[in-house]
């Protein structure tokens, strides 16, 4: 089991002296910000393609599955993120987030609670002491249209409200027509009203629409200070995919490879079954790397997941299914 | 971080699905027949284990299969209408798809290629050669070899044991679409597919004679393309066999193709997209435990990204899992004989001996059967033995370049001309590369993929003829 933390601890080994020269040349300015983009290497798509689909072909059983649904339980963000949201909806999740499983206490808590900024509080008193994090949404969320300091604003109201983590969305306007310097600035400023709090960098990629897009403002999130990257809102599709999610993992490793520092990923949306979760655990282990199978470094962004989760776990304990009558609806 | 780390379970395909049988008998005139043969015993190269006894042919058998198959072909197969031609082949595809998981697990069993690759790349080729050939059997005449072209008579066919199947389908469908009818031996390491597949033939009902099976090793097989009544003969193995059928039928007015050997180069320039070149470089060589004849053998990468390439190559490899051939996540399977791995073993160390550096995957091998682990030489010269020889196996050759010119004067170097590889992401770079690497096929960052629409052979040693696509048919047809 990943009995590791799921509290979000800050997810850095850092070594000493600091980020390599190109690095820090790389966010010197604007133009030396575009260069270092845009000098990255190519995304072939259809290889790319190719072998994220090979990857899928993993057959994972037995002892394998059974880590891997704890694994993947523990790495769940429970979302619920709707305009029709009440408190009492966030204490459903709550609850379910504490213990998944009431009649199998040996179920691991989830990764964190994803809220919307003014239900953080909530969710902050009834997760009080559990190690479970509270993830708040902010600026502008999902589309991130408004101005620097309505997005600060929504921050800071987050993280006064308590929450551990903060996950933002970036200016894609911005990105697609090339003002990088301004999405690495917004992001800049956003970790900074953060505080301790783990800023979460939302990519959108289902409007970045191609790859090469994606490993370009993976970097740039990376740069500006992101603790962990993320694929999408759940409100654009398409969401997470297994490609993306490719091209984002090997940011993360590339950037370990450069820094010594670990930062995290996290596909979002669209995620519902055991089986998908499997398939990008086995991404996750081999396109990035052992390590990264860990809460610290890997979630899902998900609501449905988890509940198919606890029937798969059953499913092995038991050896039949047990229905959807069974676990909770929240 | 956890204390289990995610380790996968072993996920193997029963072996009981290929319905293995003691013993198999070669297939002549619409029959299950003895030969006059030593009976022969094959192997399954990742445990050393006998699996089935097969018959094998005598000279006699083989004229007696060169018969019936002239019989059909006079008869029945070669005065049929193309539109009923095409029913056999389709209702043969539709077999094979029914029956591929069969198939595909005997294909491991018998030739120590993973089950990934026999279940998601073999079995669905072999469906998909049938399918479009029997859509061409009644347009032959929109091919472009004019009109109503004629088919040849009778084909000998002689396959090697790295496709078993797949080499089956290659030989056979286009023969069959163009009104031929076959004699086709596999080799003795790999003959069980093929003898399920003439089981196939039967299901479909195809007249007897139209495909014969014989089995046997390389003297069957020097009797069947040397017979007097062949008017085709086409051949898929070494050089060495391949020259020695071409002096044979030198002036008899027979028809031949070949396909031969390889030593491929997969140029990596330095704009490439370097994640899937590391997998296309990857695929290319270890695909099939790189017995493949046009396998990515020679890694020719630009100076200027040579060391991150060949490291991220190095950490990618490492994760290659070799093992059980039926374990569904085996990505690299046993060498199919004792013969080849002691040929591997030994060009591997004349790499050693003449000065080039070898770095072998960390990855457990198994104790029992013929394993070898990926192996990657680095510091490669052109006059090496690696970088010259067809090695047949999971070893790759690192060599670098400087400049676009050296890399084409180098990718050329060789008596081969069978295929290669180029990445880069500028599309005009692709296009004077492809102009001047002398290779049949030439692949544009990606590699090994094979398509029935794509005709397939090689320039030189490699061979001559294609199979595959429009211009595969002209190797059975009378033009």
């Amino acid at each position: 089991m990943p009995s590791g933390s799921t509290t979000t601890a800050q997810a850095t080994d850092a070594v000493s002296g600091g980020p390599p020269p190109e690095l820090t040349e790389a966010s010197r300015d604007e133009t030396s910000l575009r260069r270092f983009l845009h000098a990255l290497p190519g995304i072939d798509q259809v290889g790319l393609e190719q072998r994220a689909a090979t990857l899928a072909t993993r057959s994972v059983k037995k002892d394998a599955k059974r880590w891997a649904i704890d694994a993947a339980i523990s790495m769940v963000d429970l979302t619920t993120l709707e305009g029709a949201d009440t408190p009492g909806k966030v204490r459903a999740l709550t609850a379910k987030a504490r213990r998944p499983d009431p009649e199998y206490p040996d179920v691991p808590p989830v990764g964190a609670v994803c809220v919307y900024p003014d239900l953080a509080g909530v969710a902050v008193r009834d997760l009080a002491g559990t190690g479970i994090g509270v993830a708040s949404v902010a600026t502008a969320f999902p589309s991130g249209r408004s101005n620097r300091q309505v997005k600060l604003a929504d921050t800071a109201m987050a993280v006064e409200a308590g929450a551990t983590e903060i996950d933002m969305v970036i200016d894609r306007g911005a990105f697609l027509t090339g003002r990088y310097g301004l999405v690495l600035e917004e992001i800049q400023a956003v970790k900074a009203a953060c505080g301790d709090a783990h800023l979460k960098v939302i990519l959108e990629t289902g409007e970045l629409a191609t790859y090469d897009n994606v490993r370009r403002a993976s970097w740039l999130a990376l740069l500006a200070g992101a603790d962990f990257i993320k694929t999408s809102t759940g409100k654009v599709s398409p969401a997470a995919t297994l490609p993306v999610t490719h091209v984002m993992l090997q940011a993360v490793r590339d950037w370990h490879a450069l820094t010594g520092e670990h930062r995290g990923v996290k596909p979002a949306g669209g995620i519902r079954g055991t089986k998908d979760a499997i398939r990008y655990l086995v991404a996750v282990r081999e396109v990035a790397g052992p390590a990264w199978l860990t809460p610290r470094l890997f979630r899902f962004g998900a609501s449905s997941l988890l509940n198919d989760l606890l029937m798969q776990r059953r499913r092995q304990l038991t050896g039949h299914y047990s229905g959807a009558d069974y676990v909770s609806v929240d | 971080m956890s204390e289990t780390p995610f380790e996968y379970a072993p996920a193997p395909e029963s072996a009981d699905i290929a319905n293995l049988r003691p013993a198999y008998q070669m297939f002549v005139d619409g029959k299950f027949v003895d030969g006059a043969g030593e009976p022969m015993k094959t192997v399954n190269p990742a445990t050393e284990e006998v699996l089935a006894e097969v018959t094998t042919a005598a000279a006699s058998d083989v004229d007696r299969a060169v018969r019936a198959a002239r019989r059909a072909y006079d008869r029945v197969w070669g005065r049929m209408p193309g539109a009923e031609r095409a029913k056999y082949l389709f209702r043969i595809a539709r077999l094979i798809q029914e029956r591929s998981r069969e198939l595909a697990v005997l294909e491991t069993l018998d030739n120590g290629k993973p089950i990934r690759e026999s279940r998601d790349a073999d079995l669905p080729t072999v469906a998909a050669h049938f399918f479009h050939h029997a859509g061409w059997a009644d347009k032959l005449d929109y091919a472009g070899y004019g009109p109503d072209p004629q088919p040849l008579g009778v084909a000998a066919q002689v396959i090697p044991w790295n496709f078993p199947l797949l080499m089956l389908a290659w030989k056979i469908a286009p023969a069959l679409a163009c009104g031929n009818t076959v004699v086709l031996k596999p080799a003795e390491t790999t003959p069980l597919t093929a003898l399920v597949f003439a089981e196939i033939c039967q299901q479909a009902e195809l007249p007897p004679g139209v495909v014969n099976i014989v089995t046997g090793a390389g003297e069957v097989g020097a009797e069947l393309v040397a017979h007097d009544g062949v008017d085709k003969v086409a051949f898929t193995g070494s050089t060495d066999v391949g020259k020695r059928i071409q002096r044979g039928l030198a002036g008899t007015g027979r028809r031949l193709s070949l396909e031969l050997g390889g030593k491929a180069a997969n140029i990596v320039f330095d704009d490439a997209p370097l994640d899937q070149a590391v997998e296309g470089v990857v695929n290319g060589i270890f695909f099939n435990q790189g017995h493949v004849c046009c396998a990515g053998s020679r890694l020719l990468v630009q100076e200027s990204v040579a060391e991150e390439l060949v490291a991220r190559l190095r950490d990618r490899i490492g994760t290659l899992r070799i093992g059980d051939p039926l374990d569904k996540n085996t990505d690299v399977g046993a060498i199919n004989s004792r013969a080849q791995l002691d040929r591997i073993t030994e060009l591997a160390d004349s790499g050693d001996a003449e000065g080039a550096s070898r770095w072998t995957s960390p990855c457990p091998v198994p104790e029992r059967g013929y394993f070898f682990a990926p192996t990657v030489f680095s510091d490669v010269q052109q006059s090496m033995r690696i970088a010259r020889e067809e090695i047949f196996g999971p070893v790759l050759s690192v060599l670098t370049f400087r400049t676009p010119d050296e890399a084409i004067a180098k990718a050329n170097n060789t008596p081969y001309g069978l295929s290669a590889g180029i990445w880069t992401e500028k599309g005009s770079r692709i296009l004077w590369a492809a102009s001047r690497v002398r290779a049949g096929v030439v692949w544009a960052n990606t590699f090994n993929r094979f398509d029935p629409t794509a005709p397939f052979g090689g320039y030189q040693e490699s061979g001559f003829g294609r199979e595959g696509g429009r211009a595969g048919l002209e190797a059975y047809l009378n033009v």
